[in-house]
């Protein structure tokens, strides 16, 4: 213990050196999101550029990997209190990344000595950016009829087909994606390959969404070579890594509902626009109430965030609970931005003025309506809880 | 410290569950109830719960007691309330203690707590609704204090050897400041203490004060100060009904999910049907959420954190809130049985009533959180 509140001191003074004051404020739109990647300009934003540099020199952007691969090689409970040191001054986090919360766990569970050293360091650091192929056009809550095909061709496999809902693919170095290796079986003839975007074959278009933002794209296979060695795990048994990943973005998408670091912009914004009565009440009675009873649900899954990963660490959680954070997670983030366009009354609607940001809070709100549906559909995870978690009999 | 039980707690809870489901099941509550009990629960339960050291789990192991905290309690509240059990234990050992520790009093009443001799009742509040503020009079006469006004859902009130009173020294009803808190002994003169049923069948006492003498002895901690043991009383009781309310919410949801794995309609079982399971799911999320939020608020109360009150209001309403659901679910999902009383799922729903008023339900707590947060 005494060790613990040492690495806690420790910490605390590196952090209030070494985190640079614009990264300790709150993130505004996703501009303000380091993603790294081959075509991350540094000179864009110094002071990112700078956290992202000392964390990942001491494999704090993924603290709880081994040092080998790039992290940090701290313990769990290490990892919770930098975790906690960060929170305390509203640091950013230095790195977002499909490779740290996805694609990592499942190399680091199925891949090969060689395929970590490869990747994982990269990841850490935000040398590569990764995307996911899953989805394709006739498999999205069916997602195991993926139909994309990767044909034997030696030491390489030819893959052809097409992916779509590939977040941010215009933008990646790198895919993981999940290819048919055989038609004997549905799930069992899927395997999970890794690729490079610049292969020759392989070509992205963004698809407009009501946000009027393009995060997503379509993303085409036409006889694209890929090596056999950029298979993880066996052939025909991806579909364990697919799950297993799915539960890692589960996981990510449920941390939406925590509302992010720095202030409550749902508070602040809703007594910028109604202000407050004599009695420093927010002066619309209904809406406070409903914000009030939001925040009681907020907090609560603050809570269970905290406890869901200490159990992960610890191994006692169900296997099927990643499902259960999902769906509560993503219905919260959609119930917040509900209520901050409420809040933010006819200024929320502005699309393009400066004074909104390029209209941040409508085109938030929208966004967030793919939360529910993304990584599994809300109806999904209620299936899954009902049937892994409660065996509730049937289909 | 990790937001789960450690291998102490999760024993402790083995045991409690173990012991509560044996002794003090459902049908325990509902032969009180049939044979319209006047106590309202079994003095023989209590004392067997003292035998158990359940009693003194809050009191000082220099005390005779076991020195354990709140998450402690929680989890034999957590049993009590999946079980439906009547005891005192949530006023006495776990409100009426937390007001006294450290108090002038402590001595006074601690071994009759531990021992299962004493039960205490918590005359707070003062109308329908909790509410903070506190209008009882309290004036000074002689060496000690003249108690006038009166109190309600009292619980245990009527066979209470001591009551936690409220009262107000100086200023009005709505001020902060100016509150003591007084140890009442049954009998005093003056008092005129009546039990009224409530729906879950447990008795709450309406209590009169008619000028009852007190000596100046009696105050817990200091005068016009009483907001701070009266904090520490309202801390603890909110916690331990929010653990309890998890064990209402948590048997209720068991119940449901146990019949829908058993009752068939249409040639099969009704929990093959996705709107059944969709319903359950939901419900699982919620209480799953309100058991992480009890969690923190028990953990912080023990570490002493100055985030302990939010905390506690934050698990205070979700309780309320998801066990409120709980229950309804559970006799929707039972169907027309679910409404009769011969099955068990109607009184979890009265209790989470009761449970979800005490102390202040989910619009109260969510309204302490919005000032606290400046809004």
């Amino acid at each position: 213990m005494e060790t613990l509140d040492q690495f806690r001191t420790e910490t605390r003074a590196w952090l209030a050196e070494n985190c640079p004051p614009e990264m300790r404020e709150p993130v505004r739109s996703d501009a303000d999101v380091c993603w790294g990647g081959r075509n991350y300009d540094p000179a864009t934003n110094p002071a990112q550029a700078q956290w992202l540099k000392v964390m990942g020199e001491c494999g704090w952007t993924v603290p709880d990997w081994p040092k080998a691969y790039g992290g940090g090689g701290l313990s769990p409970a290490e990892t919770k209190a930098l975790r906690e040191e960060m929170a305390a001054i509203r640091a950013r986090s230095p790195l977002n990344s499909f490779g740290i919360s996805m694609l990592g766990p499942a190399l680091l569970k199925y891949g090969t000595e060689e395929q970590k050293l490869d990747h994982l360091p990269k990841i850490a650091r935000g040398e590569i950016r990764w995307c996911q192929g899953y989805s394709e056009p006739n498999a999205g809550s069916d997602l195991a009829s993926l139909a994309a095909s990767a044909e034997d061709a030696g030491d390489d496999y030819v893959v052809n087909g097409q992916k779509v809902w590939t977040s941010y693919a215009d933008k990646a170095d790198w895919i993981f994606c999940l290819v048919r290796t055989s038609k004997e079986s549905k799930q069992g003839g899927i395997s999970f390959v890794l690729f490079d975007m610049a292969s020759e074959g392989v070509s992205t278009k963004p698809i407009l969404l009501i946000s009027g933002y393009s995060p997503f794209c379509e993303t085409f296979m036409d006889d694209v070579k890929v090596p056999k060695k950029n298979r993880v795990h066996d052939e025909n048994k991806g579909w364990d890594v697919a799950k297993y990943l799915l539960g890692h973005e589960r996981e990510m998408i449920s941390g939406m509902g925590l509302g992010g670091t720095g202030g409550n912009p749902l508070i602040e914004g809703a007594i910028a626009t109604i202000g407050l009565d004599h009695d420093g009440r927010l002066a619309d009675p209904l809406l406070r109430a409903q914000i009030a009873l939001f925040e009681v649900r907020a907090k609560a899954f603050t809570a269970q965030s905290e406890r869901f990963i200490d159990e992960l660490k610890a191994g006692k959680a169900h296997p099927a609970q990643p499902s259960m954070m999902k769906y509560f997670g993503t219905e919260l983030n959609k119930a917040r931005h509900e209520l901050v366009m409420a809040a933010g009354g006819s200024d929320a609607l502005e699309w393009e003025s400066d004074a909104s940001n390029g209209g941040a809070a409508p085109r938030a709100w929208l966004r967030t309506k793919a939360n529910s549906i993304e990584g599994g559909t809300s109806e999904v995870q209620l299936n899954i809880i009902a049937k892994r978690i409660l065996e509730l009999p049937g289909a | 410290m990790p937001l789960y039980l450690n291998d102490e707690q999760q024993m402790l809870r083995d045991t409690a569950r173990d012991y509560v489901s044996e002794h003090a099941p459902v049908a325990h509550l509902r032969k009180l109830r049939d044979d319209d009990d006047p106590t309202g629960f079994s003095r023989d339960l209590w004392k067997q719960f003292a035998e158990m050291g359940f009693t003194g789990i809050l009191i000082g192991e220099d005390q005779g007691g076991l020195g354990l905290g709140h998450v402690e309690a929680g989890v034999v509240l957590e049993e009590i309330g999946r079980n439906l059990s009547p005891s005192p234990f949530l006023t006495t050992a776990v409100a009426a203690v937390a007001a006294l520790k450290g108090s002038a009093q402590a001595n006074r009443w601690f071994p009759g707590i531990v021992a299962g001799n004493t039960v205490a009742a918590l005359a707070i509040d003062e109308g329908a609704k909790h509410r903070s503020a506190v209008g009882l009079k309290a004036e000074r006469a002689g060496n000690g204090f003249k108690l006038t006004g009166s109190k309600q859902f009292v619980t245990h009130g009527h066979v209470a050897d001591l009551l936690i009173v409220a009262a107000r020294t100086a200023g009005s009803a709505d001020d902060a400041e100016g509150v003591t808190l007084f140890a009442v002994e049954k009998g005093a003169a003056g008092l005129d203490i009546t039990p009224e049923r409530l729906a879950d069948s447990s008795l709450a006492a309406r209590v009169s004060f008619d000028g009852v003498a007190v000596d100046a002895d009696a105050v817990i901690g200091e005068v016009d100060a009483g907001r701070d043991p009266l904090g520490r009383l309202l801390r603890a009781g909110r916690s331990g009904a929010s653990a309890e309310l998890l064990g209402v919410g948590g048997g209720a949801m068991d119940l449901t999910v146990n019949y829908l794995k058993e009752r068939k309609q249409f040639g099969q079982l009704i929990g093959s049907f996705q709107a059944l399971q969709h319903r359950a799911a939901h419900l699982y999320s919620e209480m799953e959420v309100a058991r992480a939020a009890v969690l923190k608020a028990q953990q912080l109360l023990d570490t002493g954190s100055d985030q302990a009150d939010a905390a506690v209001s934050v698990a205070k309403a979700m309780t309320s809130l998801a066990t409120t659901l709980s229950v309804q679910e559970g006799i929707q999902m039972h169907g027309g049985i679910g409404m009769t009383d011969e099955y068990d799922i109607g009184f979890y729903m009265k209790r989470g009533r009761v449970l979800a008023e005490m102390f202040g339900d989910a619009n109260f707590h969510a309204d302490a959180l919005a000032k606290a947060a400046g809004y």
